[in-house]
């Protein structure tokens, strides 16, 4: 009797097995950055991702997926080594999730030389969207100097004519400050490398305040960003001098660390909560019930997105991802509503879209809020697309 | 003209904080030898501390004395269970424990509080700016210096003017005949090592409000610290106060000038690069310097 029921058990097992393996789920691999103190922004990425993923009932276009996550810690190895196992244990054809341009700029290539598919939530750097672009690369987010670009531009429709320019003392702060350049048509009056571990100011604030400039544009990264804000406001600055910043300067995050001192900041995106379409109210709703209070970054919207991108692409190849050609006829069409609105494929892979204006303002709530102010550009590229030869 | 002074008094307030640091580390040095790497984790105990209490209290008040108190507990735990194990080992064997005792606060903070950086907010009666007369000046900052140059009143008193402070001398250059004539030693190096924490727990209180409250905010400012105490000399409090003074000075000054004296004589951004890179370097150049004409620093503690 006993070996009777095993023996059914066992036979059901078998059956079960068979049946999953009928329906075997497409192995998406996501390396991002999840610990220190940047661990938030793939925190952000992973949930999102796997938000839209819930939203369809655990597909993409269709198709059963199934994502594997792990934590590079912001090293260029680890996310090597992750990818690696990624590749040859799991068989993962189709990677995604990196946050860190000198991550990426360690995995991608190698990726792609072993004939994987990588599409990127967030990193964008220079070197992969101009000669080195690649046909099985694909950038969702943005190309980097784009941030940077964009609070140029909305420096000039701000009307203000007088830069004082600061960014930490290494390749991604150069790269700030030579994209906000490439796109501000005002005069730079001043121009400074801080330490990149500085964390006190008050040297260049005071510099800032002899130079009298319409306003200052700055970029750092992390709590050196939150330190220097709370000094330019605490030096009485931030109501005379304005301040421009990219995106990672102000995100939801930080601005809820900051609170009131971050009042009045202007802000560039490529999105908002606020941002008035279809996709991005069904998003934000959706993100609300499932986390309540948490607040919404540009990161989340970026893994939404990108989860939505390659549901579209796996739609039209009815989920192969082995026939890199035909993932990129589907892939390249940006077959889904975006929650940024306007959104298509430059030809370099990476994204043509609008820029928005924003600004920090007093809630409802009294708690400070990001308001969209208005676009900034329509259908931007990025400069490096020029080089691309695909 | 305007712009010298302001930046004059930013040197000065960084030379304060450098002060409360150094003045602990060169005292513990320079009466018990010991080597404490860790002097940074208790300036980041004293900043978590007063931060947890001003978010649950309210009141940055009630913080000042909850940072104090954290500090000072957790500098004479640390002196009473590892420092104290190592007075007779030899400096190697100091460091290597200190450098533990960093890697276990660290961690510990990283379990406690985590990875996020900790903001607490100006009180509302020291936000803000005050006209100078020729610029405006952020109160706090202020409010800094003055604390600063309080505790160096006072700690001044406290070593020339006291009983206390007489033995604390009495150690630094005749260890042994103290304790022959009786003085509990022992108790007198948890004591001295209790009020280093304390000074750097002031230090660290102070900077939350200013700077983000993070781990591993005590080893960035360690290291100036150390430059400030071989420039004045080991063991000297007088020397750690005007090494401090002038470390703060110096590194101010060649970040808010250098750019523009440069500027005069290369490209803009070529010039601004360099600037930044040699202003970087600037207060190591100077210990060199001081090294070099003076090798026992500038107020040489003792022999």
């Amino acid at each position: 009797m006993k070996t009777m029921r095993m023996m059914a058990v066992a036979a059901a097992a078998f059956c079960a097995a068979g049946a999953v393996q009928a329906q075997e789920p497409l192995k998406i691999g996501m390396i991002t950055t999840l610990s220190g103190p940047g661990g938030y922004l793939g925190q952000d990425i992973r949930d999102a991702f796997q938000l839209a993923i819930d939203m369809q009932g655990g597909k993409l276009g269709g198709v059963p997926v199934q994502v594997l996550v792990e934590d590079d810690g912001l090293k260029p190895g680890q996310g090597k080594q992750i990818s690696e196992k990624f590749m040859k244990t799991d068989k993962v054809k189709l990677l995604t999730g990196i946050v860190f341009s000198n991550v990426a700029l360690a995995v991608v290539p190698d990726v792609l030389e072993d004939g994987g598919i990588y599409v990127s939530p967030n990193a964008g750097p220079s070197n992969l969207a101009g000669k080195e672009c690649h046909a099985n690369y694909y950038v969702v987010s943005w190309q980097n100097d784009s941030l940077h670009e964009s609070a140029g531009s909305n420096a000039n429709n701000l009307g203000y004519k007088k830069a004082f320019i600061l960014a930490p003392n290494y390749p991604a702060g150069k790269d700030a400050l030579e994209g906000f350049k490439r796109a501000f048509k005002g005069e730079v009056i001043g121009e400074v490398f801080t330490k990149l571990d500085q964390n006190d100011f008050a040297a260049e604030i005071a510099q800032i305040r002899a130079a009298k400039p319409d306003f200052i544009f700055q970029f750092h990264p992390g709590g050196a960003g939150i330190a220097f804000l709370r000094q330019y406001q605490q030096a009485g600055l931030l109501d005379t001098v304005p301040m421009v910043v990219p995106s990672p300067s102000m995100d939801a995050v930080t601005l809820k660390a900051i609170g009131e001192a971050a009042v009045g900041v202007n802000v560039s995106a490529q999105w908002n909560n606020d941002l008035d379409n279809a996709a991005n109210k069904a998003f934000v709703e959706a993100w609300k019930k499932k986390y309540n209070d948490r607040p919404i970054t540009y990161y989340a919207s970026q893994g939404y997105d990108t989860a939505l991108a390659i549901g579209a692409a796996l739609k039209g190849t009815g989920g192969k991802v082995d026939d890199a050609k035909a993932f990129r006829t589907a892939m390249l069409k940006a077959d889904f509503a975006s929650v940024r609105g306007n959104f298509k494929f430059g030809n370099n892979q990476h994204p043509v879209q609008d820029w928005y204006s924003m600004k920090v303002v007093k809630g409802d709530g009294g708690a400070p809020i990001i308001k969209t102010m208005g676009k900034i550009s329509s259908n931007t590229g990025d400069f490096y697309a020029k080089d691309c030869k695909l | 003209m305007t712009l010298v002074l302001e930046q004059l008094l930013n040197g000065v307030q960084l030379g304060v904080m450098l002060f409360l640091l150094a003045a602990g580390l060169t005292l513990v040095f320079g009466i018990m030898g010991v080597i404490n790497l860790a002097h940074g984790s208790l300036y980041m105990v004293g900043a978590y501390a007063a931060a947890l209490a001003a978010k649950m209290t309210g009141s940055f008040l009630l913080a000042i004395p909850a940072g104090l108190a954290a500090a000072a507990l957790t500098g004479m735990a640390v002196e009473y269970l590892v420092i104290r194990h190592l007075y007779a080992r030899d400096h190697l064997d100091q460091v290597l424990a200190t450098f533990g005792l960093i890697l276990f606060f660290n961690q510990m903070i990283i379990l406690l509080f985590g990875r996020q950086p900790i903001f607490v907010q100006i009180p509302p009666f020291l936000s803000g700016a005050i006209d100078l007369g020729l610029f405006p000046y952020p109160i706090y900052r202020l409010c800094i210096i003055a604390a600063g140059l309080l505790s160096a009143a006072a700690l001044y008193f406290l070593i020339q003017r006291t009983r206390l402070g007489m033995l604390v001398r009495a150690g630094a250059t005749h260890r042994e005949m103290v304790q022959a004539l009786g003085v509990d030693i022992r108790l007198l190096y948890t004591i001295v090592f209790g009020l280093g924490a304390l000074l750097a727990g002031f230090a660290g209180l102070m900077a939350g409000p200013l700077l983000s409250v993070q781990v591993g905010m005590g080893e960035q400012i360690l290291i100036m610290t150390f430059v400030v105490v071989v420039i004045g000399g080991l063991g000297s409090v007088a020397g750690a106060f005007w090494g401090a003074l002038l470390v703060g000075l110096v590194d101010t000054s060649l970040r808010a000038f250098l750019p523009q004296i440069m500027r005069g004589f290369m490209a803009g951004s070529e010039a601004d690069a360099l600037a930044s890179g040699i202003s970087a370097m600037g207060v190591y150049l100077l210990m060199a310097l001081v090294l070099l004409i003076k090798p026992k620093g500038l107020f040489p503690g003792h022999a």
